[in-house]
């Protein structure tokens, strides 16, 4: 599945991310992330948004978040959002 | 299995905090707002995120109900397909007529077969909010057999009675009286409109007393600290719970003694009275006041 234009979900509200994704033609998918537990859980975040992607057959985009505290139900909802409103 | 339902408490659809905190919060139900609470431009979003957090966040023993907008947003429909596919306990349906409840009980059946779900194991909270709603509750109620309670929106059913919402909520005593008759007519809850005066405690209190003193079964509530409150006065009082036992305990020994009709602390008691102490015990064990 391809994106066609760049989207927005979440906000910076605490325990929200705000996700900020847009076409990646053939570079793969690009994640850079910012958080306020990157030391704890960085890893586990970007695997999360890593597998909601690969779950909608996402292959090339870029992706930004900012993240406040997300648990791994919202990171998932924030980044199917932003897709769908991408497609 | 039977559940209290003395407080349904609003949860902003689209706010995780909110969300995940809601299992905790002691309101014996919870309604994941998809309609008011959401700006129109996040509606997709909250869909979203509602789902998910049903799906993953635990509530515990709280009932999930899921309110969705109205079938004739576009939304609504939308919202009672995805949404039922993570099997909320109930959906409200907003502004409800007889044909949005058959609507969303035809989405539910078939949501419930594709899915493996037992049939009819997702409900249906009308909220009765029209004077339309309102005049043609009965027919509301039996559109389905997942309807399990009413829930009456004051604010949107004064603006279209195009009347004025006041503190003392005397323009809604036949909406209220009406929904809880209807309500008892049919064995389902009646829940009360919320109270939106939150630094207004005395208002809030007699505001649950008027409810309670007119059959209403429970309260919504807008924020947390209301539960409390509304629990508070929808138990049964100890004297209430007290002299409930002592008819039991007196039914007892004249069934023992053969006796039809009996009289305690000098009144008669028969079939109604005994009915009522039933109902106060039956609260009060669901509300573990007593084993």
């Amino acid at each position: 599945m391809k994106i066609k234009a760049p989207a927005k979900a979440g906000t910076m509200e605490s325990n929200d991310i705000y996700i900020m994704i847009q076409p990646n033609d053939e570079d793969g998918i690009i994640i850079e992330l910012e958080s306020i537990v990157m030391k704890q859980f960085g890893k586990q975040i970007k695997q999360v948004i890593l597998e909601t992607l690969e779950s909608m057959e996402i292959k090339n985009i870029h992706v930004v978040a900012k993240d406040r505290g997300a648990l791994d139900y919202t990171i998932r909802a924030r980044v199917e959002t932003a897709v769908k409103r991408a497609m | 299995m039977e559940r209290l339902r003395r407080t349904m408490l609003f949860m902003p659809g689209n706010n995780p905090s909110m969300l995940q905190s809601a299992g905790i919060l002691g309101a014996d139900s919870i309604i994941l707002d998809l309609e008011d609470a959401v700006s129109i431009t996040e509606k997709d979003a909250a869909r979203v995120l509602v789902r998910n957090a049903i799906k993953d966040v635990d509530f515990y023993d709280t009932e999930v109900v899921a309110r969705i907008n109205p079938l004739s947003s576009g939304f609504g429909l939308k919202d009672a397909e995805e949404i039922g596919r993570v099997k909320p306990d109930a959906l409200m349906v907003t502004k409800a007529t007889e044909e949005d409840v058959s609507t969303v009980c035809e989405i539910l059946t078939k949501v419930e077969i594709e899915e493996g779900f037992e049939a009819g194991s997702i409900k249906i909270f009308p909220l009765i909010e029209t004077a339309y709603g309102l005049e043609n509750i009965h027919s509301i109620i039996k559109a389905s057999p997942r309807v399990i309670g009413i829930l009456l929106g004051a604010e949107d059913l004064t603006a279209d009675l195009g009347i004025k919402r006041t503190r003392e909520g005397e323009e809604i005593f036949y909406a209220r009286s009406k929904v809880a008759a209807a309500c008892r007519a049919h064995k389902i809850d009646a829940i009360d409109t919320p109270f939106a005066d939150m630094n207004d405690c005395k208002g809030f209190a007699k505001d649950i007393h008027t409810s309670k003193s007119l059959g209403m079964t429970g309260k919504a509530a807008i924020n947390p600290r209301q539960v409390d409150t509304i629990h508070e006065i929808f138990a049964p009082s100890e004297e209430e719970i007290d002299y409930a036992q002592r008819v039991i305990r007196a039914m007892e020994e004249a069934q023992k003694e053969g006796k039809g009709v009996f009289s305690l602390d000098g009144k008669m008691v028969d079939a109604p009275i005994i009915a009522r102490a039933e109902n106060v015990m039956k609260k009060a064990k669901l509300a573990g006041l007593i084993k």
